[in-house]
């Protein structure tokens, strides 16, 4: 690892090498460049200074490296491009030379000078400034060691759709331990929700379901759903992490998934269905959709009767007991005023009842309902447990996996990696109000058609209207929404040109109804993209160019009485056209989730201006994030199809394979030392350091830098009173020559 | 509660909008509102000027914008603009003045220089309705509410330019507030998609029958969908909707029948209980009539 | 040197910009990837966090010449380091009372959270600074110049003493 030839020059004997690049015309069209390298000949200790057209080509590297060799040069400056795209690559020059390599520093003369600048003239000045900036600063550089650190090699993937599934799978099959986090109860994510995929129109289920039964089953992936990342600690390779498990209020070690339970539940039936998107109802526990993975049920407290009323209702028929007229009487009231919310009448009239007749199932019922609403939930409890009703479910499971009491757990895990696959959530049609979704029953989301058009969803496969038998005989979709709008995302959500295609030519196929696309711009680029589009004009499929204005049930004659009329203007035609139709589709557009900044936050990366997580470079580092061992998956880092998905996945795993399979991260080495005969043991910096790895020496009274702890911000050595403490590659005395090069010249 | 007041002055609040100046003031005197008029204001610049010289326009509307800081100099100025035009015109000023600073900011505010006018930009301009949803409320309303309107069916007709562009208040496409309001006063409010179509602004008095298209479109649909009466907000709208109703029917060959047209603070009065003459009622030309007892006779639901 | 011009019409702002390297870094190569033009006054030095910028850097840049200092830092809460950006905030607050004290117009010191994927704002930023830091006219300060010609760097910062900012 080590360079053989290591020189150690300090600061004696100063010959500084500026290189300023031109960027083929990138810098060369703005900075004058020739200009640059005069300036540069006269600085302090520069001794050679010169210009080539690519200094990050093996070429210009070279020219470093000869001049080092040849004795010409100790320090080097390079006037280029950001140092977060290319300091590593000079470094490496300046050690292959032979010194080194953080004798050499960079000057951004590309997005801080010519990229941003408009006039030649003000662009060559400034480049001037930060070439002398960097000139000053070298001189002071140190000869330093680079720092090592081992890597956790376990992996933890949060998300579990086909982005997640795909990393986790990835890295599992390479022998690593894969932790993956989901929070819903079961993995699949939107893709589980499809019935067919473009532009191959191939099953969805069938190739994610096979994925999903592998997660389950790979002795290298711990699935965890229902779970949530709580806290994230640590650094690259090191990470300490959170996981927490919420309330499933189901063992899901021993879960079978008979179902049991859920035919046994007589609670409320007419719950919307998250998974169909509320276009059918579920009961408290159920199964969220039959090829849920892991094939475990799940209790929502928010309508489970144990939860809501403090427990299942008794069966009164079996073991009601003899009430005289008279208490029969007291009881119809004691109901009536439960109904009317009146809790403590009801409480005076049960009290009454009970004083006679004690044991009476469905008084004591209501006399728990009572308390219960009265807040006295002890006492609630203490009643029921004499009203002896066992919850359905807990009766009906065969392996004792209802846990009405589960509390939330917490695990802590150590990994190397993150990948982060947290995906995207739809954009909610509703929030255009002028295509009337919610207002007009037969205004339908895409992802409601997806669920119609599914085999499995709550039709069967069949598309009706929201009366649910009504089969349309004309469609209009609508493109766009929620897309390439200023008033809500400006952004293209890129997969909705295709899909709305998929759900037109499904929708034709089922129903031979007559299909219009409202489109503004057809995007379709990708293999195969284009030919599908060119298949659905040749089936009869009506293309309108022009966004929708409206969707509107003012209807203008009689073959639009009845019907959802869009109004658009058709801009090839060029005039506005009105459009009947039995239903309307919105072709929603793709959205961060909810919760992605505090998501974002958790993890200490960067988000877009819409939400997006933010990769560290849009071409060259597209999965990594600006935290070292964060990687990004899927659609959380912008909208993106299957494909492109899938592709990323592999890219994340493939870079936190290439982390933890090396066994070490190189880190900077930019952390604090004390300078010992300076420091007075004041002991400011150690209340300062976040990372406690600033500690007192009990013997010397002083501050002594733990260099593995600290990860190099510099708060202490701004504070310290002496100026004992100091930043590698940031001394004090390296930004003040940084001050005074970049104001003393230009 | 106290708001500066701008009557506004070509068709509306002192000249053809007189019913919703008196409706205006007697609800807001019921609900403990103080009002201040604008002193010295002018032309709030609409129509005619934004149309043919936008800075002009601009610069008559910010005079009476520069005007309320000057009349309240120690706290917020409110300005109420009851005409959905006036409304508009003045809150375009204010954006255009913060969004366009190069272009009209700076010599909108050195023509108020000029005239000894500062202008900072803290005027803030309100509309009755917003008022009456937003800072009173629907409680209090509800509370005042005397002679409930149950069993009206109310078209709330919001027109194109009190929510539009800079929604305000409410939502751009679809608003509810004054929906919202006709609940809280017991009636029952009518889902219909043309609440803020154009009703032909003052093309009716330039291309009539272009103007009075567009008029009988609204007028139609909420016949169509049984409404008893079509409450506005502004009194252009309800000039182009009331009074040439007459026209409008006999070019549509009694396409429509007699329709009232109110300001939606008459109706806020009524069932408030305050008497009609101080709301206006005589000033109608279709004349509306509410008896619960019929209603409720033709079955409500 | 700036110091000495005099007519405010040719003036051109010298304004040194320490941004902290996680976050306003990072936004302004996104501005020069995204080709956001703006005002060529602002000179950028890299520190790893806004918590190393020591106050005395900040006046050793209005010894140097600077007319203006202007600190990038990571949005509250978003720090990389956890809360460096914090300290700065401390630390920039004083050292703004004690500008006014020595007669610098605190708008000759501006803090401003600009996060990676602001670009914009540090375009924005840089812009509004060197207009506002053009109508102040140059930094006046009557600092006995040590006398040193351009050629040889003065090694006058070290070793470093606190007095100006305790």
């Amino acid at each position: 690892m080590k360079d053989q030839h290591v020189h150690h020059f300090e600061h004696t004997d100063v010959k500084v090498g500026v290189y300023v690049c031109h960027c083929g015309i990138n810098i060369a069209s703005k900075v004058n460049v020739h200009e640059v390298v005069e300036f540069a000949k006269n600085l302090p200790n520069v001794t050679v200074a010169t210009e080539y057209k690519f200094m990050c080509s093996d070429a210009g590297q070279d020219i470093i490296v000869q001049d080092i060799r040849s004795g010409k040069v100790n320090r080097v400056i390079v006037a280029s491009c950001s140092p977060l795209m290319h300091e590593i690559t000079f470094r490496n020059a300046t050690q292959h030379g032979g010194i080194n390599p953080y004798f050499f520093q960079m000057a951004n003369i590309r997005e801080h000078v010519s990229w941003v600048t408009a006039e030649k003239e003000d662009a060559t000045v400034k480049a001037k400034a930060l070439v002398a900036a960097a000139v000053h600063r070298v001189s002071k550089h140190t000869s330093l060691e680079k720092k090592y650190f081992p890597v956790n090699p376990n992996v933890l993937v949060v998300g579990g759709g086909i982005a997640g599934i795909q990393a986790a799978l990835t890295i599992a099959n390479a022998g690593k331990k894969v932790y993956l986090v989901e929070r819903e109860p079961t993995i699949g994510g939107h893709m589980a929700k499809f019935d067919k995929t473009f532009p191959t129109l191939d099953c969805a289920a069938c190739i994610l379901t096979p994925k999903m039964s592998q997660v389950r089953s790979h002795p290298n992936i711990t699935l965890w759903t229902y779970a949530e990342v709580e806290n994230v600690s640590g650094y690259v390779g090191n990470f300490t992490v959170q996981v927490k498990h919420k309330k499933r209020y189901i063992n899901a070690d021993t879960c079978i998934g008979c179902k049991a339970c859920v035919d046994a539940c007589i609670g409320p039936e007419n719950i919307p269905d998250e998974f169909n998107e509320g276009l059918s109802y579920r009961k408290p526990v159920y199964m969220p959709f039959p090829q849920a993975t892991p094939s475990v049920v799940i209790i929502d407290e928010n309508s489970c009767y144990h939860f809501t009323k403090g427990g299942c209702p008794p069966d009164f028929s079996s073991k009601n007991g003899h009430l005289s007229p008279q208490l029969q009487s007291l009881l119809r009231r004691a109901n009536e005023c439960f109904e009317l919310r009146d809790f403590q009448e009801t409480l005076k009239l049960t009290k009454e009842i009970l004083k006679s007749s004690p044991e009476h199932q469905e008084t004591l019922f209501l006399h728990a309902q009572t308390l219960y609403q009265l807040g006295m939930i002890n006492e609630a409890t203490e009643v029921m447990r004499n009203v002896m009703v066992k919850e359905r479910c807990v009766a009906a499971c065969p392996k004792g996996s209802v846990d009405l009491y589960q509390t939330e757990a917490i695990s802590e895990i150590q990994v190397g990696a993150i990948i982060i696959a947290t995906g995207f959530k739809t954009f909610q049609g509703e929030r255009t109000t002028q295509y009337g979704y919610k207002r007009y029953p037969n205004v339908f989301t895409s992802l409601e058609i997806e669920r119609l058009v599914n085999a499995s969803g709550p039709t069967g496969g069949e598309i009706v209207l929201r009366d649910g038998k009504t089969k349309p005989k004309s469609v209009a979709i609508l493109h766009c929404v929620g897309s390439r709008d200023l008033h809500s995302n400006r952004y293209c959500s890129r997969v909705c040109c295709m899909y709305s295609l998929k759900l037109a030519h499904l929708i034709k196929e089922r129903t031979g109804a007559e299909v219009y696309n409202f489109y503004i711009d057809m995007r379709t680029p990708g293999k195969g993209y284009e030919e599908f589009y060119e298949k659905l004009c040749h089936e009869n499929v009506h293309f309108i160019r022009g966004r929708a204005a409206e969707v509107t049930d003012w209807v203008l004659s009689k073959a639009e009485l009845g019907k959802l009329v869009v109004r658009a203007e058709d801009t090839l035609l060029g005039m506005v056209r009105r459009v009947p139709v039995d239903m309307v589709v919105l072709s929603v557009g793709l959205e961060p989730q909810t919760d992605a900044e505090e998501v974002r936050r958790k993890f200490n990366i960067s988000c877009s201006k819409e939400g997006w997580f933010l990769e560290r470079h849009p071409k060259l580092a597209p999965v990594n994030t600006f935290t070292d061992g964060i990687f990004l998956a899927g659609a959380c880092q912008g909208p993106k199809d299957i494909p492109d998905t899938v592709a990323q996945a592999g890219a994340a795993a493939a870079e936190a394979l290439a982390l933890i399979d090396i066994g070490y991260v190189e880190m900077e080495p930019n952390t604090a030392f004390i300078t010992e005969e300076n420091c007075s043991g004041c002991r400011i910096c150690v209340a300062l350091c976040p990372y406690t790895a600033i500690t007192t020496d009990p013997v010397k009274l002083i501050s002594v830098v733990n260099p593995a702890l600290c990860k190099g911000c510099g708060t202490c050595v701004a504070a310290c009173p002496s100026g004992a403490a100091q930043q590698n590659l940031f001394t004090d005395e390296q930004i003040f020559e940084e001050i005074e090069g970049v104001l003393e010249y230009v | 509660m106290s708001y500066l007041y701008y009557p506004g002055c070509c068709c509306s609040m002192k000249a053809s909008g007189k019913a919703y100046e008196e409706s205006l003031m007697a609800v807001l005197k019921k609900l403990g509102v103080t009002l201040e008029e604008l002193k010295d204001w002018n032309c709030c610049g609409a129509t005619m000027y934004m149309a043919i010289d936008q800075m002009q326009a601009f610069g008559m509307a910010s005079r009476n914008l520069a005007l309320a800081e000057q009349q309240c100099p120690n706290k917020t100025p409110e300005l109420m603009a009851p005409c959905s035009a006036c409304y508009v015109v003045m809150n375009k000023t204010k954006h255009f003045i913060e969004d366009y600073k190069e272009q009209v900011g700076t010599p909108i505010r050195n023509a108020l220089k000029e005239a000894g006018f500062t202008y900072t930009g803290k005027t803030k301009v309100r509309h009755p309705l917003d008022i009456l949803v937003n800072d009173i409320g629907l409680d209090k309303i509800r509370q005042h509410v005397k002679k409930p309107l149950k069993g009206l069916k109310v078209a709330s007709y919001y027109g194109c330019l009190l929510v539009r562009p800079y929604s305000e208040f409410d939502d751009v496409h679809y608003p509810r507030s004054m929906d919202n309001l006709m609940e809280a006063l017991g009636a029952s409010s009518l889902e219909w998609p043309l609440k803020t179509r154009c009703c032909g602004g003052s093309m009716t008095g330039t291309v009539e029958d272009a103007g009075l298209r567009l008029s009988y479109i609204i007028l139609n649909e909420a016949e169509r969908r049984g409404a008893d009466v079509v409450v506005t907000a502004c009194p252009f709208c309800q000039t182009n909707l009331e009074c040439f109703q007459q026209r409008i029917q006999r070019k549509s060959k009694g396409g429509i029948s007699d329709l009232p047209i109110l300001f939606f603070t008459q109706l806020v009065g009524y069932a408030m209980g305050i008497p009609e003459r101080e709301l206006g009622f005589h000033r109608l030309f279709v004349p509306f009539h509410f008896s619960p007892k019929q209603v409720v006779t033709e079955g409500v639901e | 040197m700036s110091n000495s011009q005099s007519k405010p019409s040719d003036f051109t702002p010298r304004i040194v910009a320490f941004f902290c390297n996680w976050c306003t870094y990072t936004a302004s190569d996104l501005a020069g990837t995204a080709r956001m033009t703006y005002a060529p006054n602002a000179r950028i030095i890299r520190v790893m966090c806004s918590g190393r910028i020591d106050p005395q850097f900040v006046m050793a840049a209005y010894r140097n010449g600077a007319d203006g200092v202007l600190i990038g830092g990571c949005h509250p809460g978003d720090c990389h380091y956890q809360e460096g950006n914090y300290k700065c905030l401390r630390r920039i607050t004083l050292l703004k009372r004690m500008l006014s004290q020595l007669g610098i117009e605190s708008e000759r010191l501006r803090l401003e959270w600009i996060s990676a994927s602001e670009g914009d704002r540090v375009q924005r930023v840089v812009n509004e600074m060197t207009m506002q830091i053009k109508a102040l006219g140059p930094l006046k300060l009557n600092i006995p110049q040590p006398e040193h010609s351009h050629a040889v760097p003065t090694q006058s910062h070290t070793p470093k003493s606190k007095e100006v900012v305790s």
